[in-house]
Formats: C-alpha cells, structure tokens, sequence
C-alpha cells in the first residue's frame, strides 16, 4: 500500500483498525441525481474503489466545483470541498502540495472544467501536481438545464442554441496531452469494470491524472448511452464499416495491437512514411501496439484525434502514463532543502543584518 | 583613502532638526536604490526617516523624458515625524527631466545638485525645455550645484574595466556619496551592501564602491559646497531597530503570525503591482517553513490559500484592487465555508488598470461590501511601514480566532515607504494559535458520536475546525448554505435566515480594541472641538498635520482607525463628542459614508485622489479653516474651492491655455455633511 495514489504514506489500517470497507466511503445524504444518470455509476464506482486503494476515508479529499457531477463529494464519507464554478483544482493544489499525506481528488465536468475552469484544469496538468482528476463529460449542461457545452457537437440544439451550436467542441483528451498532463485516460460510465481498472491506474499514477469519464445525461441526453459490451456481443449483423457505432469503443490495452470489431477486423495503423494513425485491417503489420509509457506524447495526441474524422466514438483505456516528478514531490524537496535544522529561528529573521541598538 | 576617514563627520556641520532630500532621475538611474541607501544610512545613525518613492508604471519610460522620471523623497529628523515631507530641501536632478518635474515643488531657497553630463540639447529637447535652464535665470531662487557627476563616476572608475556605459552608470553612487558628505553621513553600511549586492559581479562591485567614495572625496575637497549638514539621531525607546520598507513588514508579520500560531504560513499569490514585493520576500523565506506558490491567475491564488486553510496551514494571499475583484467569489466561498484566510490589498489608483505605482484609498467599500449576497469579513487597515508588522498579526489573529477571511487593506504609499521599526523580542508576541478539532463534539439520535462541523464557541460564535487526516471527523464543506450545526445542505428558509444572522453576529462581535483620540488639550467633550480621524496611510500626515496646528495654538483632536470591520465600539460616542469631525481621505469619501452608515453622525470630508499622500501644509491649512469655521460661526468647510464642482474645473482648464493645477487638489466633498453640502453649490 505504500504508494497507492502516488503518495508514499503509512499502510491502512495500521494500529489496529479495520481496513475501510464501502460504508466508511458512504454518507447519509440522499443523492440528488436524475435517474439513469451516468453520475449513480461513477459514485458507485467510487464508493467500491476508495476502500480498495487503503487509503483511510480521512486521509482522502475530494474536491469538486459546480454542475451535477460536482455534488459527488457530498456522498463520500471523505474530507471533502464543493467549491465554486470552476476553481476546483486550485482549492485541490493548496491541499495537496501541501499535505502529502493526502490522497486528494477532484471531480468535475465538461463545463466546470473545460469552460469557466479551463484555466485551473491546465495549469494543475502541466504543473504535474498530484491530484486524480475525473471529467465527467456528458456533453451538456445539465444543471443549468440543457445549453450547449464546451464539448458538445457543433449543431447542438438547447435553449441558448436553438438553431444549434455553432462553436467547434474541445477534445478533453487531447487538450490534457497538450498541457502536459502524464497519465491521461477515458473511460465510460456503462461499463463498470472498465471504469474501476482506469480509475485504479489513474490513483496509482504520481501526479496529475486526468479521466474523461464519457456519460449519458438522460434529461438532455447529448451522449446516448453506451451500449453494453457484453450485450452488444448479441448483435446479429457485424458492420462493414470501421465507424459504425454498433463496434462500442476501440478498448486500449498496454501491450496489445489495437484492433476492433467482433472479428478483430479493423485496426489502428501508422504510416510509416508519416507517422499518422489511420484505420486499417486488423491483419495488417502497420496495427499499432499500444503503449502508454511513449514519452512523446505525439502518438497519444494522433489516437486521441483519431474518433473525430474515422470512428464513431473515441477509444478509451488509457492514452498516456508516464512518469515525472509531481510538483507536490518538488514543493516540498525544496522545503526540505531550505530548512535542513527545522524551522529558522523568528529572532533572527526579525532582527536581520542591518539592524542597530538604541540604548535605553 | 581609508575607510574610516570616510566615516568622520565634516568639521563644523551645520546642525538641522530635520531635512527633506529628494532623488530624481531616469528609471534607469538607479534613483530608488539611491533613496532607500540613504534611508537606510540615515537609520542607522539613529535619524527618524520616512521615505516616499515615486516611480513610473513602465519599466522603461522613454528615456531622458519627464514621463520616465522616477524619484524617491526621504525625510530625515533628529525627531519623531510620521511623513516624508511636503517640499524638498535638497533636490538631485540626473537629468534636464528630473529637473523640470520636480523644481516645481522645491522649497525656495532650497539647494539643486544636477548633473551637466546630460544637459545636452538632446536631453533639454527631450525634457521639453526650450531653453537651458542653466541660463536663464529660472534657477536663481535656488543654491544650484551644477557638477559632472556622470563624468566624475566615469574616472572614478576608469581602472575597473568596465564599459562605457555601465561606468556611468555608477553616477547614482558618486551622486550618493556626494549627498552623504553633505549630510555627515557614514557610507559603511552601503559599501558593505553594495559587496553583497554585487558578490557575483566584481568589477561592477569595485566600481560601484569606487564612484560612492568618489563622490563623498569630491564634496570633501572641492570649496564648491560651502555648507555641510547634520541631522543629530532622534530620541527613540530602547530597542533594536531595523529600517523597514511596509511590504516587508507585512510580510514579516505574517511569518511571525503563523511563527505564533504554531501553523506553516502558506501563500497563494499572483504577481501584481505594487503588492508583487510581499510574494518576493516571502518565496525566500522557505527556511522559515513559509511555503508560497505563484498561481495561474488572481482566482487559482485565493483558490490555493483556501485550500491550504483547509489543510491546516495559514492561508495567505497578496493582490492588489484588480485581483481583489477577481477574488470576491472565492471570499465568499471562504465566508461561508468559515475558514482563516488573510487576504492583503494593497491599494493602488483605480477603478481598473488605474494608476498601478501610485497609491490611494479607494477599495475601502470593496472590502467592506465587495460580494455578493451578505458576505461580512473584518477589514483591518495597516497605517505606516512599520505598522504592517503590528497589522498583518493583528489580521492573523481575528482570521484564526473567528475562522474567518480577513481582508487587511495596505496601500502603495505603506508598501514602498520605509521607517525604522523596533524589533519586537519573540517573547512579546501574541500567542494565536488555536485548538484544532481532534475528537467528535456530539451525538447523534443512536448515541453515537458524531462531528458537527457547524457547531459554534458560545462566545466567539468560531465553528470547530477539523483538517484532513484527522480520524472520525470527516466532513464535506461547501459554497451553498449549510444546516445549522451539521453542515449538510440546507435549503431551508428558516435555517437560510438563521445562518446569515449568525455569521454577521460573528463579525459584529469580534473583540477590537477601543478608539483612541489623540488630544493633549483634553478627553473627548473637554478638549478640542476638531476631531480628525482616518484610516489606512493617512495616520503619518493627518499626524503632522495636528501637530503643526496644534503648534499655532489651536486644539485638535486625532483619531485612527485600525479596525474599520467592525468598528470599535466606542466610535459613535467619541464622534459625538466633536462639533466636527473631519475624515481626510485618498478617496471620494468611502469612510465617511460607512461611518454615517454605521453611526448616523455627519462628517466633513477632505478628499484627493491624486495618486500620492497627502501633504501635512494641506491638511494642517484644512483643520484651521474648519476650526476657524467653528470661531466665527459659520457652517464647517473644510475648503475654500468650489465643492466636488468638476464642472468649475473643467470650465478653468478651457479658459486658460494650459492647464494649471489647482491651487487646492483636493477637493472637500459635500455630501455627508449638510452645511458642506451648502458650500458647494
């Protein structure tokens, strides 16, 4: 347990106490949430895997900013923070850089993160500071009720774009490559498993992790919801076409070729000449072998794009972990460093160099 | 020569009780390291100094041209002053620039030293003279000593292979030791600071010490400089003292608070002018656990404090008018959440981009009321260099104590003046810490111990504090509005009602100490008629300015305000007791207003907003005339100029050619007091 979310601490449930189980993660509040919202599985994810990790509820903080997903943190039984629209992950640096002991997330959406907070959100990723970030994005707002956000489609009908939007949509994945961000996944609510392995990796990342968790807003439903794997197996027909949605999501595995389609007939392939990602044929030698861990985050950034022009949905699993040292780590070193003896001594910073006695 | 030559006082000084000095010269003269030199050698000789610099907003102005002239004005007395002086005695021109923005404000009679190296007809064109005004006669009223300093510097330092033009560029230090001679001053001090300075750099060392004795041999042998001067030390208490610059001082007194509150200080900040300083002093200061970060934005900074506050630390954040705006939403946050937080504003010209180097009041009521939704927080004010120290644990104490963001207003004028400061024993310091929440403070229905984050201390009305890491006491807190007690969201309206009454009870009971009136004639009600009361950086000159009239045989009342949320008790009962109360102010009347507010009694308001402090001649005229308003009868004025009249002024500029200031710059304000009201229209 001694590097669970990146921080190197005390094993769990030392001194006698009980590991955590999923009731010590669990508040009497009721939760608000429509119902089929992808925000009841991501929590319920949460409440699973928080015990799991050993971190001991009061050693996690969960800090959120405004919209539906932000209320998460009222039903963990953690530390916790729902702050202002936006400004989550500066609350969430003062925490951590701070206490190293702490295992602190932060849970967000498309707009709190990527509109009114798109500031914060990139600052924190290429600073590397040592927080789990999860971007809920359901591709609308939905507590202000329905209007377009940063990461819906252009066309997209609501009250204040009643003759679709007009505005290109961020590509969450792709804007965390670009700040820098060192661990960078997406992930989907429908498929729990899926969820829980990503959002293990991004706790055992050392600095900033950001997960795009894709999710079906039933109210003003942007993303339809996503097929389930398993269930989608039963479909009769297979599609002679990469970009039919029937597929589901390519599924990135460190390691692996990355192919799709029930018979592994599509692929991810790279031309040689240009380096470019492309959809080929599953056999073909130019498959692509997934590799998290490549320092340049080119390659991370081509698949990132790829859903916009060849597939129906983006791949998910996780697009980039590599390792730096978190600002968290670098922050305190250098308190360390400054004060090898403990505190300097208040009368001597008072009194300084250049100070002289008047006599009584 | 030998050092300790340098250090003997010229034979038969001429002794003053105090002097005005002012430095002017190009940004790129190296006029405020000059000024602060001398303030600090005049220090440490036990002179009483204030220090008023005065610089553009540009890091490089044009050169050569009176927008790029910077300045720094020192006061330095065998006694105990409060301001840097209305009018120089002695003026230092680097150039033709330097010369024609400041001789206005020359005290006839007063002496210029320049430097003809750069009365070119380039540098006059640039400066805007059209003719020398060397020749012209325009000096006459003036002792003008007329000297190369830039060509002496140069061979001064000819054998320390330096360029062309950074060799002149030591002029500023021959300039230094020029004027120190000329004040007895000993150049030790600055010759040590100029090794550290430049340790890395040892040509430029050698040379900058070189044309600093230079300039001090140069006064000693030439006959040019009839007169030498001395400022005997003032009669301070015993102690030690240090020569303080206000950023500093704030920032020293943070340390001390968190030193005594027993908690790491941790500094979320964003760089502004003229704030930026106290981000500076306290990145170096990690030895003494003070952990600062330099955020992305105004936001992130407040943003991190918080967050810091809520993991424990001391949470600390420095801006200026501009960032406060960008911060009120997250004050709010901290006022709800009920978390310590100071957040510092030091004030600066506004609204927006304003006047960024030059100071003023006018983010008073933005402190008071600058949120949304009843938002109260306690605004303390820092009223002189030194007392940022005093200021800034002050700010610390109510934050902690109350759980509460404390806004603590400094301005431009305190940030970069400097005075000698006692330094106090760290045994005298006030202890702040609090006791941290460590063990469930109630039980539930079932009996079972439980945390409630919003139970309150019966007499503080503080919420218990549980940081993170601490077993048992986990709790979520957040921007919309909390049960009483449990702190879980409520929307109820009763609890909405309660919890807003209760978080303004919280403020307007913290303990502030009483109202002080200064009046050697008398308490309030049995001595003066006047009362003259402040805020923030006007303390130094309404001070002056009572002494003087009080001087002249007249009775004045002082009073200053540390606390301006909440108001100390006593306010409205000592205001009652003056025929007239007079709120000088950098602003259009922000505190006048909130003292009607808050105590239904009409004052007189003396108002300018011109980016620099008040003169005491000014405000000494202002209190007379009130006084002698009160004489004779007549309704209190505090001026003889049309009231707030803009469109008078406005009419004068169009009549006449060029634009003259007005002989009064400040402009009394006539709307909190009737019989004012009158006088202007």
């Amino acid at each position: 347990m001694s590097t669970v979310n990146g921080k190197a601490e005390e094993p769990a449930g030392t001194s006698g106490r009980r590991a955590p189980t999923v009731a010590d993660f669990t508040t009497g509040q009721e939760v608000r949430w429509c119902p089929g919202c992808g925000d009841h599985a991501i929590l319920s994810t949460m409440r699973g895997l928080l015990p799991a990790l050993g971190v001991p509820p009061e050693n996690t903080v969960v800090v959120s900013g405004i919209g539906c997903s932000s209320r998460l943190p009222y039903y963990l039984d953690t530390y916790g923070i729902h702050s202002i629209h936006g400004r989550a992950p500066s609350f969430a640096t003062g925490i951590s850089i701070n206490r190293p002991d702490l295992s602190v997330w932060v849970v967000t959406g498309d707009g709190d993160a990527l509109a009114i907070g798109g500031n914060h959100l990139i600052h924190a990723l290429r600073r590397n500071v040592n927080l789990k970030i999860l971007l809920l994005n359901n591709e609308i707002y939905g507590l202000t009720k329905g209007q377009a956000s940063p990461t819906s489609k252009v066309g997209t009908v609501g009250p204040s774009s009643p003759f679709g939007s007009l505005d290109n949509p961020f590509n969450p994945v792709a804007l965390a490559l670009g700040a820098g961000a060192t661990f960078v996944a997406r992930t989907i609510d429908s498929d729990r498993r899926h969820l829980t392995a990503t959002l293990t990796a991004a706790a055992a990342h050392k600095g900033a992790a950001l997960v795009e968790i894709r999710q079906g807003c039933p109210t003003f439903s942007a993303i339809p919801r996503q097929p389930n794997r398993a269930a989608s197996q039963e479909s009769p027909a297979e599609p002679d076409n990469p970009a039919a949605p029937e597929h589901g999501p390519i599924r990135l595995s460190p390691g692996l070729p990355i192919v799709f389609g029930a018979n592994e007939q599509w692929g991810v392939i790279r031309d040689p000449s240009t380096g470019e990602l492309g959809i080929g044929h599953g056999g073909d030698s130019r498959v692509v072998v997934h590799d998290p861990g490549t320092q340049n985050s080119t390659y991370a950034y081509g698949l990132a794009r790829l859903a916009e022009t060849s597939l129906a949905e983006p791949p998910i699993g996780v697009y980039r972990s590599v390792s730096q040292p978190s600002f968290d780590q670098l922050f305190q070193d250098r308190l360390a460093t400054a004060r090898p003896d403990g505190r300097g001594d208040l009368r001597t910073l008072l009194t300084g160099t250049d100070s002289w006695v008047v006599a009584g | 020569m030998p050092t300790e030559q340098l250090s003997e006082r010229p034979e038969g000084a001429r002794r003053l009780e105090n002097v005005v000095i002012r430095f002017a010269g190009d940004s790129g003269d190296g006029m405020q390291l000059t000024g602060d030199r001398f303030g600090a050698q005049a220090a440490a000789i036990g002179n009483d100094v204030a220090t008023l610099p005065n610089y553009p907003a540009e890091i490089r102005a044009p050169a050569g041209t009176v927008a790029g002239v910077s300045s720094y004005q020192l006061h330095i007395a065998d006694h105990d002053i409060r301001t840097p002086g209305d009018q120089p005695d002695v003026l230092v021109a680097m150039n033709p620039a330097a010369l024609k923005a400041n001789v206005a404000e020359l005290r006839p009679g007063g002496v210029i030293i320049l430097d003809t190296d750069a009365f070119t007809v380039l540098g006059l064109e640039k400066a805007g003279y059209d003719v020398d005004p060397l020749t012209d006669g325009s000096l006459d009223a003036f002792q003008v000593h007329a000297v190369n300093l830039t060509g002496f510097a140069a061979a001064a330092v000819a054998d320390h292979n330096l360029k062309r033009k950074d060799a002149a560029r030591t002029k500023n230090m021959f300039a230094l030791g020029l004027v120190s001679w000329m004040f007895s001053q000993p150049i030790e001090d600055t010759i040590a600071y100029l090794q550290k300075r430049f340790a890395s750099k040892p040509d430029v060392q050698a040379a900058n010490v070189s044309a600093l004795r230079a300039g001090w041999i140069y006064g000693e042998s030439t006959e040019a400089f009839a007169n030498v001067y001395e400022v005997k030390p003032a009669p301070l208490p015993a102690g030690t003292y240090r020569h303080m610059k206000g950023n500093k001082a704030v920032a020293y007194g943070l340390v001390a608070a968190a030193h005594q509150a027993g908690m790491p200080l941790f500094l979320g900040a964003y760089p502004i002018t003229p704030a930026s300083e106290i981000l500076h002093e306290l990145s170096a200061l990690a030895s003494n656990d003070v952990r600062s970060f330099q955020a992305e934005d105004e936001i992130a900074a407040i943003g991190a404090a918080i967050g810091g506050s809520f993991a424990g630390m001391l949470g600390v954040t420095v801006t200026s008018g501009p960032g406060m705006a960008l911060k009120a939403e997250a004050l709010g946050l901290a006022v709800i959440m009920e978390l310590p937080l100071v957040i510092v504003n030091v004030q600066r010209g506004g609204p927006s981009t304003g006047l960024p180097t030059k100071t003023e009041q006018s983010d008073l009521l933005q402190a008071l009321y600058g949120r949304h939704g009843e938002a109260p927080l306690p605004v303390i004010a820092v009223r002189s260099a030194a007392d940022g120290f005093d200021a800034a644990m002050e700010a610390a104490r109510i934050a902690l104590a109350y759980r509460t963001p404390v806004i603590l207003l400094s301005d431009a004028y305190i940030a970069n003046g400097s005075e000698p400061w006692r330094v106090p024993e760290v045994e005298e310091l006030p202890f702040i810490g609090i006791d941290l929440a460590t063990e469930p403070n109630a039980v539930d229905a079932e009996g079972n111990p439980v945390f409630l984050p919003y139970a309150r201390d019966p007499v503080t009305l503080a919420r218990p504090l549980a940081i993170p890491g601490t077993p048992g006491l986990t709790h979520r807190i957040g921007g919309l509005e909390k049960a009483d007690l449990t702190g879980a969201v409520s929307y109820d309206p009763d609890n909405h009602d309660l919890m807003i009454r209760t978080r303004q009870s919280k403020i307007d009971n913290i303990d502030v100490p009483p109202l002080e009136v200064d009046d050697p004639s008398g308490p309030p009600g049995s001595g003066a008629d006047v009362l003259v009361i402040g805020w923030g950086s006007t303390w130094g000159p309404i001070g002056e300015a009572c002494r003087e009239v009080r001087a002249q045989g007249m009775k004045v009342a002082q009073a200053h305000l540390r606390h301006i949320a909440p108001l100390p008790a006593n306010v409205a009962s000592v205001l009652s007791e003056y025929h007239t109360v007079l709120v000088p102010e950098m602003n259009l009347g922000q505190l006048a207003g909130h003292l009607r507010r808050e105590t239904l009694i009409d004052t007189v308001g003396y108002n300018q907003t011109r980016g620099m402090p008040f003169r005491t001649a000014e405000l000494a005229s202002v209190i007379t005339r009130v006084i002698q308003g009160i004489d004779s009868d007549t309704a209190p004025d505090a001026g003889t100029k049309p009231v707030g009249d803009v469109g008078a002024r406005l009419a004068a500029r169009s009549d006449s050619a060029s634009a003259k200031p007005a002989a009064h710059t400040g402009t009394p304000t006539g709307t909190q007091h009737d019989a004012t009201r009158e006088a202007g229209r």
